[in-house]
């Protein structure tokens, strides 16, 4: 009875679909495309936003409150207004931090000088901080590898900063993990902060939550433009802008790790005694830990993604490097710079992870000399390779000492074995890969791109709030038919259709590749086990890490592009299908194996249905990321919202463009988010999970 | 020290509840307050709230241990969370040694619980960052006690419960038995005064179970702390408890010792509660014995009237005549013979009473 009214219930959802689906396709065809045909495309109604967004903001950084400051150069108060003075006084801060760290690690004078004064440097030639010999730092990441994990991790940590020296990428790189160092405990510590002000306070969480819905939607770029009107140009605002990207995972994260502590947990922590900052700190932090620890994870990935990005507005590093070798087709270059990032961001991530599952030993009993050798040993060897770098100016010539500091370029470079590599292959298949670049360009994607651009925008409309309602009902309708119309009335209403297209393009085929493949690998503990770990490291890669390889073999593309984000965007589909399929209860495969079913149908009837709603999970991370990195795309020149987006980098008065820009993206995200969570959540409460 | 409790036994019961309620939904007092006392189920759920407990009065003394037991849903767990004030009380009073529970500011009741009370949890809920001596510790360092004295004091838990050597196992390495083992003696730790347990051994497999009750018992011989100790299990209650309390609704039905539970049940529900459950476990022989029969003939045998008639049954019946019975002094004050005990063990239940 119940699977009679299932078909009939199931067939209404298949009879709707099919009538919209008709009605999508003759407003396709009646609505002729003109430009004053207002169902062809909607008048730009909001196109003053980003107008309007300018004034404010110049209102606020330039009039709002003004307050009297005194300023010292001139010896007299003067009025400023308060959010410019906040945000210099922030931005300096922030600078100062960087430097710091900075100087430590490569030398330099402009910490001594905070303190003293330009005079005094110049007057004192011995002022100077000299750097690290890269020798002691990279015996202390070898140390600090060893005493929180193991030899594993100090060998790690030890062949990392070696590649990185010895290849000549010593100072760039510790301009970036400088940069890092700041951004990511900083990330943590706010995303903990307003993890656990959400977590105590219902309405600070209803608050935050779609302020985190649209944070993580919004591509990098958008974060550029406010950080660079109100930070301005350089370390600081990368790092500004690194931070604010890097902090709603972490909220997210925290939010949902303190939620999933039981509730006896906390009740047994009280009947302890705990006062209220003990329970949190003592007790929720750490059994949510778990999930907080992704959360790290997840900060320092954005913090090396975002970091690099980041060069756009200034920031020094591997980032700006990397940029330039990009833009000159260095692909050997921009290969060493890529495995430097990425190696960074292994090492930080798993060093992160060892402090935070370090366990203490109260019963042995240690003098001091057991306590602290490690210290011991690295004040030992701080001043041993400070021997050896000293010893090194009379060794090498050239005025280089690479005892103390590899300079930059001047290691081994494996740049013309990558070049020659690329150039191989690019010459043994030039034929197979263009005719493929262009079999795709051609055949594939340009009529793709077309369709979208021939759609009428009643239509779009018609078709996505028509598919709302058949998943959600008329309020899922109103929710994506608001994402929509957003996008229709400001300017950008094409550009969105194309960067829809190969989001699209790249979904699809992620989703499929994702799909098969955790399939094929969710079969045996081995493989699924196996590929977990792959898609693991490979989310720790910074972003358009992905774009260096493709660059190589199809060069500045709409190909290029796609294929980065199917890369990029196959990780989340393919994980949350193992995941999903991981978790179909035993006694269901065992059922089925009595009702004597193989291994195919299995898995199409059984495995396949029950874990589906946890894939269509993934498949929405797949939109995000598939849109992430068609937006950095841009980089490479797209014709997309992104490239808008980067070009509002360069305007004086980019700021609403590029927010409104990002607000076009994050809701092109948001709108397919919700439709695909709305439908997961009600296939899950249809198969009782 | 002992003196001075001695003598608070005396006039004073160690937990006092006094019409306690407890409501719950968004606007329980509101509705509370205009039902004007009387408490009826469905009006409440009409109104969005739920009764958990429905006024409860009892008092608990020193070193008693009162067994709450109910089925599912009866509000023994929210019981025992208004006494620890996990949970507000909606109305009523509770005084803990005399205080009054309800009017301790956050700082009192902080005091309360790191030096008075302990808590033993169903599910055991042990931080699964720390590691056993860790769990057990915790207490105390939450209390401010140095890290030395606090796994000090956490290693003598730990030989107490008979974990030794497991001490640096984190909890997921240990089985069920065991966890709730660290349980226990984390909530032991800082010798509170007061042990709440809530249903600790339900999830626990049989045999396993009943060696955790052995356990229970001889810390208890060692400690006897005041306990209220709450179960599903009707075999347990009677081999732990002094009273009993049965709940129904939110409702305690009756509160009174095993024997008379069982045999004076106050309410139609408590007498359907308790009609399966063997006589002899819950009876003493002075219950059936004869007091009247001392000029016949009396065998070499001899028994306390307090023992359990189930202990002592195989022994009685495998004698042909009269046993004698004693009371703690030795003296005699009556006797027994088989019949008696085939008519508990076998016969017509309720004419056994
Ligand atoms: N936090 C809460 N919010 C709303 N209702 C609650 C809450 N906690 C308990 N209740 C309700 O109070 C009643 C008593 O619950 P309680 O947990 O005390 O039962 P219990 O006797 O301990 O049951 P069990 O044997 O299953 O543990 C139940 O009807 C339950 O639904
Ligand atoms: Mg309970």
């Amino acid at each position: 009875m119940s699977e009679m009214r299932n078909y009939i219930s199931n067939n209404k959802k298949l009879t709707q679909f099919v009538v919209l689906l008709v009605i999508f396709f003759s407003l396709c065809f009646l609505i002729s495309p003109s430009d004053s045909n207002i169902l062809w495309r909607f008048p730009p109604l909001i196109a003053g936003l980003p107008l309007l967004i300018n004034d404010c903001v110049s209102y606020l950084m330039y009039e709002f409150m003004p307050i009297e400051i005194y300023d010292s150069e001139i010896e007299e108060y003067e009025e400023r207004p308060l959010i410019k003075e906040v945000t210099r006084a922030l931005s300096s801060t922030v600078l100062f931090c960087i430097q710091v760290i900075r100087e430590i690690l490569l030398g330099g004078v402009k910490t001594i000088v905070t303190f003293t004064s330009w005079d005094f440097v110049n007057e004192n030639k011995w002022a100077y901080w000299p750097a690290l010999p890269w020798t002691v730092v990279c015996s202390a990441a070898i140390l600090l590898g060893y005493s929180l994990r193991g030899f594993g991790l100090a060998t790690l940590a030890g062949l990392a900063s070696m590649y990185i020296s010895i290849f000549g990428q010593w100072e760039p790189a510790m301009e970036t993990l400088s940069l890092v160092l700041i951004a990511a405990p900083a990330s943590f510590v706010l995303g903990l902060f307003f993890g656990v002000l959400a977590y105590r306070n219902k309405s600070v969480e209803s608050a935050l939550a779609p302020l985190l819905n649209i944070a993580q939607t919004m591509p990098h770029f958008s974060y550029l433009v406010p950080a660079m009107v109100f930070f301005g140009v350089g370390d600081h605002a990368g790092a500004i802008a690194t931070i604010i990207f890097a902090t709603p995972p972490m909220i997210r994260l925290t939010i949902l790790g303190l939620k999933k502590v039981s509730p006896e947990v906390t009740e047994a922590a009280l009947m302890s005694g705990c006062n209220e900052f003990q329970l949190m700190f003592r007790v929720l932090i750490p059994t949510a830990r778990r999930d907080i620890l992704i959360g790290v994870n997840q900060v320092i990935m954005q913090c090396l993604a975002m970091a690099v990005i980041a060069s756009f507005i200034g920031a020094k590093g591997l980032g700006f490097n990397l940029l330039l070798a990009l833009n000159g087709l260095r692909v050997g270059q921009a290969i060493e710079l890529g495995i430097c990032i990425v190696l960074i961001a292994v090492v930080l991530d798993k060093l992160s992870l060892a402090w935070a599952n370090k366990q203490v030993d109260y019963f042995a009993d240690l003098n001091f000399m057991q306590r602290n050798k490690y210290k011991i040993f690295l004040f030992f060897l701080l001043f041993f390779w400070s021997i050896i770098a000293y010893i090194g100016t009379f060794l090498f010539e050239e005025g280089f000492n690479y005892f103390y500091l590899i300079p930059h370029n001047k290691g081994i470079t494996t740049e013309t074995f990558w070049q020659g590599g690329v150039d191989w292959i690019v010459d043994t298949f030039f034929f197979q890969l263009k005719a493929f670049n262009e079999f795709l360009i051609i055949s594939v994607l340009l009529p793709m791109k077309h369709a979208y651009l021939s759609m009428p925008v009643i239509a779009t409309f018609v078709l996505i709030m028509g598919i709302g309602y058949i998943i959600g009902g008329l309020k899922s309708a109103f929710i994506v038919g608001f994402f929509l119309i957003f996008i229709a009335f400001t300017e950008w209403w094409d550009r969105a259709l194309i960067t829809a297209y190969m989001a699209t393009f790249g979904v699809i085929v992620s989703a499929l590749i994702g799909i098969t493949v955790g399939s094929i690998c969710a079969q045996t503990n081995i493989t699924s086990k196996s590929i977990i770990l792959i898609c693991d490291t490979f989310q720790t890669f910074p972003s358009f890490i992905y774009l260096i390889p493709v660059i190589m073999l199809f060069g500045v593309t709409d190909t290029s592009v796609l294929i980065a984000v199917i890369v990029y965007a196959t990780i989340p589909a393919t994980r949350y299908t193992v995941e999903g399929l991981r978790s179909v209860p035993d006694t269901l495969h065992d059922a089925g194996s009595m009702s004597g079913v193989n291994r195919l149908q299995r898995w199409l009837k059984i495995e396949l249905p029950l874990a589906f709603p946890h894939m269509m999970l993934g498949v929405n991370q797949t939109v995000v990321f598939a849109l992430f990195m068609v937006i950095i795309g841009a980089m490479i020149g797209t014709e997309d919202l992104g490239q808008y987006i980067l070009k509002s980098l360069s305007d004086k008065h980019g700021i609403g463009n590029g927010l409104t820009l990002g607000f076009c993206v994050a809701f092109i995200g948001l709108a397919v988010d919700h439709l695909i969570r709305t439908w997961a959540e009600e296939r899950k409460k249809a198969l009782g999970l | 020290m002992a003196e001075k409790i001695t003598k608070k036994t005396i006039d004073q019961p160690v937990i006092k509840c006094e019409s306690v309620y407890k409501i719950f939904g968004n606007n329980a007092k509101r509705v509370f307050r205009s039902a004007g006392g009387v408490i009826d189920q469905d009006v409440f759920q009409k109104a969005g709230c739920i009764v958990g407990v429905n006024n409860a009065t009892f008092e608990l003394f020193e070193g008693e241990l009162l067994v709450v037991m109910g089925l599912s849903g009866s509000g023994k767990s929210t019981l025992l969370r208004c006494i620890s004030r996990l949970t507000e009380t909606t109305a009523g009073k509770i005084y803990v040694e005399g205080r009054d529970l309800v009017a301790m500011n956050n700082k009192e009741l902080i005091e309360l619980r790191r030096n008075k009370m302990g808590m033993v949890f169903q599910s055991f809920a042990l931080l699964p960052h720390k590691t056993v001596i860790e769990n057990i510790a915790f207490p105390l360092q939450i209390k401010g006690n140095s890290t030395n004295e606090s796994i000090n004091r956490a290693m003598e838990m730990v030989d107490l419960v008979g974990l030794g050597g497991r001490e640096n196992y984190f909890p997921r390495q240990l089985s069920g038995g065991q966890q709730q083992r660290v349980g226990i003696a984390r909530s032991l730790a800082v010798e509170p005064d007061i042990w709440f347990l809530d249903e600790p051994f339900s999830a626990l497999d049989p045999l396993i179970r009943k060696e955790m009750q052995d356990e229970f018992l001889r810390l208890q011989g060692v400690l006897g702390k005041t306990i209220l100790f709450v179960t599903h299990d009707f075999d347990e209650a009677l081999r732990l408890a002094d009273r009993i309390a049965i709940m129904k609704d939110g409702i305690i039905e009756q509160i009174d010792t095993p024997a008379n539970i069982v045999l004076n049940p106050a309410t139609e529900y408590v007498r359907k509660f308790t009609q399966d459950v063997p006589r002899e476990k819950v009876l003493k022989i002075e219950a059936i014995m004869d007091c009247n029969a001392k000029s016949l003939k009396i065998g070499k045998l001899t028994i306390s009237k307090d023992a359990l008639i189930e202990t002592v049954a195989e022994a009685v019946l495998s004698q042909a005549e009269l046993v004698r019975v004693t009371n703690e002094k030795g003296d005699t004050v009556g006797v027994i013979d088989r019949l008696r005990i085939i008519n508990v063990l076998f016969g017509d239940k309720k004419s056994s009473g």
